[in-house]
């Protein structure tokens, strides 16, 4: 039995209000902050992000649980600006030039979020040289892109070009994502990888960068 | 009920397929199919070809319209593969569709008014997707009044809400029924249409989810829909909601398809 059991069930259920509660007890009772991270609020949220890959639980179960965890996190913040607790990585994410859809790309930022990494999000209608610029400045080990149209797809490649005359392309992985984005393309524009949903972002962004 | 069949989209397998042997067989039996299940426009979509998309579509229109007497739907957010299927099209074509993001309605208008076409327009915003009910209608007045400004009649312009998602926010669902409601109001003459499926992404069960809304949606006026005509479910809603709603003369349609074996 985990521990922090009480929260692990609050986080499931996306019940704020317990979660919130008991996040504030075990803190008060001093726990170690970085095992509360990962054993209540990350392992958690990783349980949820594979069931909704599996089809068991869905949408909205997910952005209640992630809610919950942001709201928990919220405690937790000012032992992340003393540096207590570690991050697994920063993610820089955006939906690529000319495209305006923004729902796959949330859930994804929201899921990675979830899973301990810090996330930049650029929004939509990303110009390459804004991932660039942002990519500079953050130095992100991940740059996450969406497209959900035929005609924006090539602004993928466009950025992944971009990054490389920036001279920063070996330095950060690149992942994409979308509706009509697959597996091969990611291969043809010499992205990292691709992922289907965004349960499967999370193992992606994980094994890319060798956690777990 | 303007019906437009949905099932030629290369983003199913068996049509990407099809597509990439020209197996011209196959497309023209999903045509017919839809068509004598009670389409009225046959939707052809390329989009996951990427750059071979225009020489594709202009393929599957000739394939489709060489073997039927079809109208078709020609769907693509590429104005410039939109803008090659046009030619080559027979009778007049439904164009899927302009929107108000950059550059999808300038470089279509040469080519909407170079014929008679029906024109879907989609409530997308300059630089965001419209989230409320009146995010919605302002989209679709600026369209229609640039539509008919260059010339479109209001009668040939179908406005799609856009719809979104109910999983994500859970007043996607009315906003976009509101939306219809105010358009079919503020525009008399002009249509609204829209796919079903958005609707329901992130739920279990779509198929219940998709013929609720259509329901609702044209309890609120809509008067067409991008569905899969051969779904005998979907179809069954379609007709006897349409019948509810007092625009089936002598129940005829409906009793017609009962007494065809289409109702279920």
């Amino acid at each position: 039995m985990n521990d922090f059991q009480v929260v692990v069930d609050a986080v499931h259920k996306g019940d704020i209000k317990t979660a919130v509660a008991e996040t504030q007890k075990a803190l008060d009772k001093g726990a170690d902050v970085q095992e509360f991270l990962d054993k209540a609020l990350i392992a958690t949220m990783d349980d949820v992000g594979e069931n909704f890959s599996k089809g068991i639980t869905f949408v909205p179960q997910m952005l209640r649980s992630a809610k919950t965890m942001q709201e928990c996190m919220k405690l937790l913040a000012s032992s992340f600006q003393e540096g207590a607790v570690k991050s697994k990585g920063k993610v820089l994410i955006g939906t690529v030039k000319g495209d305006l859809h923004d729902i796959g790309k949330n859930l994804v930022a929201m899921m990675l979020e979830g899973a301990g990494f810090i996330i930049t999000d650029l929004g939509v209608d990303v110009h390459p040289d804004k991932f660039v610029h942002k990519a500079q400045e953050i130095e992100p080990d991940i740059i996450a892109m969406s497209a959900l149209l035929s005609t924006t797809m090539p602004s993928m490649p466009l950025t992944i070009e971009a990054l490389e005359k920036a001279g920063i392309r070996d330095k950060v992985k690149v992942i994409i994502g979308g509706a009509p984005v697959t597996g091969k393309y990611a291969k043809e524009i010499k992205a990292d990888s691709y992922g289907s949903d965004a349960g499967a972002s999370v193992n992606l962004a994980k094994s890319l960068l060798g956690l777990s | 009920m303007i019906i437009v069949g949905e099932k030629i989209n290369a983003s199913r397998t068996s049509i990407k397929e099809a597509v990439e042997k020209q197996d011209a067989d196959f497309i023209v039996r999903i045509a017919k199919e839809q068509i004598e299940a009670g389409a009225d426009y046959v939707d052809v979509n390329a989009g996951t070809f990427v750059e071979k998309e225009a020489e594709h579509l202009c393929w599957l229109v000739e394939t489709i319209q060489d073997a039927l007497d079809v109208q078709l739907c020609l769907d693509s957010p590429s104005p410039s593969a939109l803008s090659e299927a046009v030619k080559v099209c027979k009778g007049e074509p439904m164009i899927n569709s302009v929107s108000m993001e950059e550059g999808r309605l300038k470089q279509l208008l040469p080519t909407l008014v170079s014929r008679p076409c029906q024109v879907i327009a989609l409530c997308m915003g300059r630089t965001s997707m419209p989230t409320t009910t009146s995010e919605r209608v302002e989209v679709g007045s600026e369209l229609i009044k640039e539509l008919t400004d260059n010339g479109i009649p209001l009668e040939n312009i179908h406005v799609d809400p856009l719809i979104q998602p109910v999983s994500v926010d859970i007043r996607m669902g009315i906003a976009a029924l509101e939306a219809i409601g105010r358009i079919m109001n503020d525009f008399p003459g002009v249509n609204t249409i829209c796919g079903l499926s958005n609707i329901s992404f992130g739920l279990p069960e779509r198929h219940l989810i998709n013929r609720n809304f259509l329901a609702l949606a044209m309890s609120h006026g809509l008067s067409g829909a991008i569905l899969d005509p051969t779904d005998t479910q979907i179809m069954s809603t379609l007709l006897s909601v349409n019948m509810l709603l007092g625009h089936d003369e002598y129940c005829e349609n409906y009793i017609d398809a009962y007494q065809n074996g289409r109702l279920g």
